[in-house]
């Protein structure tokens, strides 16, 4: 009784987390997209517009909500929440501090990309159920760019795993507070991964699943009102849940260079994110910066480019791996004889 | 266990939560039917043929090689693991460095053949 308790609490923080998080990343992307294309973005409702989300959050609640004719009624209720429940329990792999993280589980990277893989499954379903042409062109592009990111996306992480000796996401981070921070060994690695982040939250310039402009809305031209506020909801935190696994697997999670883990407390998860944000900073300015691609070209990179290159990568990374672990102690008596040592 | 409890919670709460903000919007919402607002999106004219056609996705092949891919990649995970302990040696390494050789050659094949291209 005393764990179902522990575990529902978790479930609130993070859903607090969750809607503070879509909140904050709605404005700041209406504001950074806009600075991006040399606009002002919100600026009515409060200083500098900050008021803006609550007419929205009140608009989505009190619109009508109509299915379409010939919709498959069941699926088409659903999609939403099959959208947004994924996403949810892969915030709970997320390690905010030192055992500040919902479920610790050993298997943590492979979990959290299980479930978010689930993602494509809602948005094809949504895409299907709405007895819309545009809405299911869309739901065939999401499955087309979901085979073509996948692979490498897991492959990126192969470095990280090799590094860290473990697939807990809370020993990765311990890790690179002992050593380094992942990135600067793995950087290849690191940006393959920021780009199949980006092609998984279907941001620009990967946006084919919703493509406005070409498709009307994508999967989501039928939704309205609430289904449509849920679908949104998964996406931004899609988003903070993408960048958090970037910043746990490659910038060192809540820790910081040169601070004992054990030491930094309730800093932990304010250093945590600080660091998302920053990586979602960066995905809203390459999403304002870039055009979108073709659908067809989007396999070609994939299947062309980043499979073959990852592949090989994470081959090269392990060989030098090894070497570096068996001649890591010629190298520094090597380096103490030239620079004189010290200690 | 606590962990699988916390999952299992996951679930059954973001359901929950889910069901709450759509019964809301449902309390909240007024419904006034009519006939146009049951047409499904199509630029402002009426809906021409049925959206639910045969097509070709274009993309076939690739799925195929996806699911091939993917497996191979379960393997990669515990070799990984493996790989981080020095004393399991260059073995392993020769090892998966022939198992992507013969995946890569499996790859530059498909190319070859031109399945990699969108038809």
């Amino acid at each position: 009784m005393n764990a179902w308790l522990q575990a529902v609490l978790w479930v609130l923080m993070i859903l607090v987390v969750m809607l503070a998080n879509g909140s904050l990343i709605i404005y700041m992307l209406r504001k950074v997209l806009g600075a991006a294309h040399l606009r002002i973005g919100p600026q009515e409702l409060g200083p500098a517009g900050i008021f803006q989300l609550i007419p929205d959050i009140i608009k989505l609640l009190t619109k009508e909500d109509r299915h379409p004719n010939n919709s498959d009624r069941w699926l088409y209720i659903l999609a939403p929440i099959i959208i947004f429940l994924p996403v949810l329990v892969a915030f709970g792999f997320l390690p905010f501090g030192y055992r500040m993280v919902a479920a610790d589980i050993n298997m943590g990277i492979m979990m959290m990309i299980a479930f978010i893989a689930l993602v494509p499954l809602g948005v094809f379903a949504a895409g299907w159920a709405s007895h819309n042409k545009y809405s299911l062109i869309g739901a065939i592009r999401s499955i087309a760019a979901t085979i073509t990111y996948e692979i490498p996306l897991l492959l990126s992480v192969i470095p990280v795993v090799i590094m860290a000796g473990s697939l807990n996401l809370s020993e990765i981070v311990l890790a690179q507070a002992n050593s380094i921070w992942f990135v600067i060994p793995a950087l290849p690695s690191a940006i393959i991964f920021l780009i199949c982040a980006q092609m998984e939250t279907n941001q620009a310039p990967f946006d084919m699943t919703e493509a406005e402009g070409e498709l009307v809305a994508g999967f989501s031209t039928e939704y309205s009102a609430m289904r449509f506020g849920f679908i949104f909801l998964a996406e931004f935190a899609g988003n903070f849940v993408l960048a958090g696994l970037a910043v746990t697997l490659f910038l060192g999670g809540w820790t910081l260079p040169g601070v004992d883990p054990a030491t930094m407390g309730i800093l932990a998860p304010v250093v945590f994110v600080i660091k998302t944000y920053a990586v979602i900073f960066l995905f809203m300015m390459v999403r304002g910066n870039f055009s979108r691609f073709r659908i067809d070209r989007l396999a070609q990179m994939g299947w062309k480019r980043m499979i073959p290159f990852t592949l090989v990568w994470t081959i090269v990374f392990a060989i030098g791996y090894r070497a570096f672990q068996l001649w890591q102690p010629s190298l520094g008596s090597l380096l103490t004889s030239v620079f004189g040592g010290g200690g | 266990m606590f962990e699988q409890v916390v999952i299992a919670s996951f679930i059954i709460v973001g359901a929950a939560f889910a069901c709450i903000g759509l019964g809301l919007s449902w309390l909240l919402s007024p419904t006034k039917p009519t006939e146009g607002k049951g047409l499904t999106y199509e630029c402002g004219v009426k809906p021409i043929g049925k959206p639910w056609i045969r097509f070709r996705p274009g993309y076939f092949v690739f799925a195929i090689l996806y699911i091939i891919f993917d497996i191979k990649i379960i393997f990669l995970f515990p070799w990984a693991i493996a790989t981080s302990y020095v004393i399991t040696g260059w073995f392993i390494i020769i090892e998966m460095t022939i198992f992507a050789t013969i995946l890569l050659a499996g790859l530059a094949y498909a190319w070859k053949e031109g399945v990699l291209s969108w038809h």
